[in-house]
């Protein structure tokens, strides 16, 4: 049995939603880049060099990338042979949210009630999901998520006669939806089977998978592949005036459904699709 | 076009604009966003004065991160348009010549847009670090305890913009 201290999750936790906001992944970077490169619209072109211009200041001056600092989301894989000790560990995640987002100069953008709607001044609490794995390790992923692309997800109920064409017109009515409002060039997280929460919760989890990697089971990557070339063709683009290059990725989860179903979770993300992955 | 706009402006310069046009903006501009906006939409309802007089003057849509020490702002690009979509034709039809956001908008606020001949231009959104460039003052002037959702007095120098919905109602979106 491995002992952890909460003071050590926590440390880790603050120093990650801080690295989030500031810096983007190597392969959200990299799409980026590539995706002015192949962009066909002058306009578009400009907009994507304003966004790498956008990384090189805030990296450079330390000015969080968007404002919309997100509101923290968790993925946490705790090994069965794990003891959390000198506290809780729902507790210390939250601790390092509040001392991030407070000393890290983040934004505070998340309100105690959905009605009553008072903020709590320092973006706690997160919204953490568990899971137990084997072996010793703790292993924490932040996928802090802004809400212009949030408000755009959607979850369809979809028939089992709907089959894979009725995943297909989900994905593109979505994105059609969504259009200027989820600050494309955007990110797609989907999650096709399981129930009604764990398709949105697999459509979250597809968000922090690399940009650039597939799916392992072949009709899967293939899905990522024809809809990302589907959804580039709707000529959103940039910011939504127009252009090639509409998202960056596909990134799509399965699970086992029940016979009567197909569940269809869409999660948008903006270009600011950060994920940042730690073991404590 | 490339276009220079000082802020505020009249309604003659606002209808000489065109959806695509690319501006660049200088003067002073407002803070408001979802938490604001419902203040300001009671204040209205109960016959009580606003923050800022709305004549002429141009709203962006946007709650800052924290400025650090000897910094105006920290990252400020727009927020989702379509959220103040309910309250924006009143504000319209008070005097508001414009608004910053990104995203869509409502036929409502269009037609309150013909109206009173005012337009709705559209920021990078998610280029939050690079539009902070811009802003050179910010001044807190009513609902402090908002946070990030206060109203605030902006001064922008060359704040880049594109004309997204012009006052005929053409919409580059919709292209």
């Amino acid at each position: 049995m491995r002992e952890i201290s909460v003071s050590k999750i926590t440390e880790t936790v603050k120093q990650m939603c801080i690295d989030a906001n500031y810096r983007l992944s190597p392969d959200m970077c990299d799409a980026l880049k590539k995706a002015k490169e192949s962009e066909t619209s002058e306009l578009g072109k400009e907009i994507l060099g304003s966004l790498e211009e956008n990384l090189e200041i805030a990296d450079k001056e330390f000015i969080p990338i968007c404002q919309d600092t997100g509101m923290a989301v968790f993925f946490v894989e705790i090994g069965q042979d794990v003891h959390i000790v000198d506290g809780n560990l729902e507790d210390a995640i939250n601790e390092g949210v509040r001392q991030g987002y407070c000393e890290g100069y983040l934004r505070k953008s998340v309100v105690a009630d959905p009605i009553i709607r008072e903020n709590t001044k320092d973006n706690t609490p997160a919204v953490i999901h568990y899971s137990v794995v084997p072996g010793d390790g703790l292993t924490l992923t932040i996928a802090p998520k802004g809400f212009g692309s949030e408000n755009m997800s959607r979850v369809f109920m979809l028939k089992p006669a709907d089959g894979i064409e009725g995943v297909k017109n989900a994905i593109l009515t979505a994105v059609k939806d969504a259009g200027p409002n989820a600050c494309p060039p955007m990110v797609l997280g989907v999650g096709i089977g399981g129930t009604f929460e764990k398709c949105a919760l697999m459509a979250k989890k597809a968000l922090t998978r690399p940009v650039g990697e597939h799916s392992e089971i072949p009709y899967v990557k293939e899905l990522e592949e024809e809809m990302l070339a589907k959804i580039n063709e709707t000529g959103i683009g940039p910011g939504g005036l127009g252009g090639s290059v509409t998202a960056l990725a596909v990134n799509i989860l399965t699970y086992p459904t029940h016979i009567a179903g197909l569940p269809v979770a869409i999660n948008i993300c903006c270009h600011v699709n950060r994920h940042v992955r730690r073991e404590v | 076009m490339q276009k220079v706009l000082n802020v505020p402006f009249t309604k003659e310069e606002a209808l000489s604009l065109r959806a695509g046009d690319s501006v660049k903006l200088t003067g002073t501009i407002y803070t408001a966003r979802d938490a604001a906006h419902k203040r300001m939409d009671e204040a209205i309802a109960a016959g009580q004065e606003l923050p800022f007089d709305l004549t002429g003057n141009v709203i962006y849509y946007m709650g800052p991160s924290p400025a650090r020490e000897g910094r105006p702002i920290g990252s400020a690009g727009p927020t989702t348009a379509s959220r103040m979509d309910k309250y924006a034709p009143k504000l319209l039809d008070l005097g508001l010549i414009g608004m910053i956001g990104k995203g869509k908008r409502s036929d409502a606020v269009k037609e309150a847009m013909k109206r009173n001949g005012a337009v709705y231009f559209a920021a990078i959104g998610g280029a939050g670090a690079l539009l902070s460039k811009a802003i050179v003052a910010s001044e807190v002037i009513a609902y402090d305890d908002l946070g990030t959702e206060a109203i605030r007095k902006l001064t922008v120098k060359d704040f880049p913009a594109i004309v997204v919905i012009d006052s005929t109602g053409e919409d580059l979106y919709q292209r």
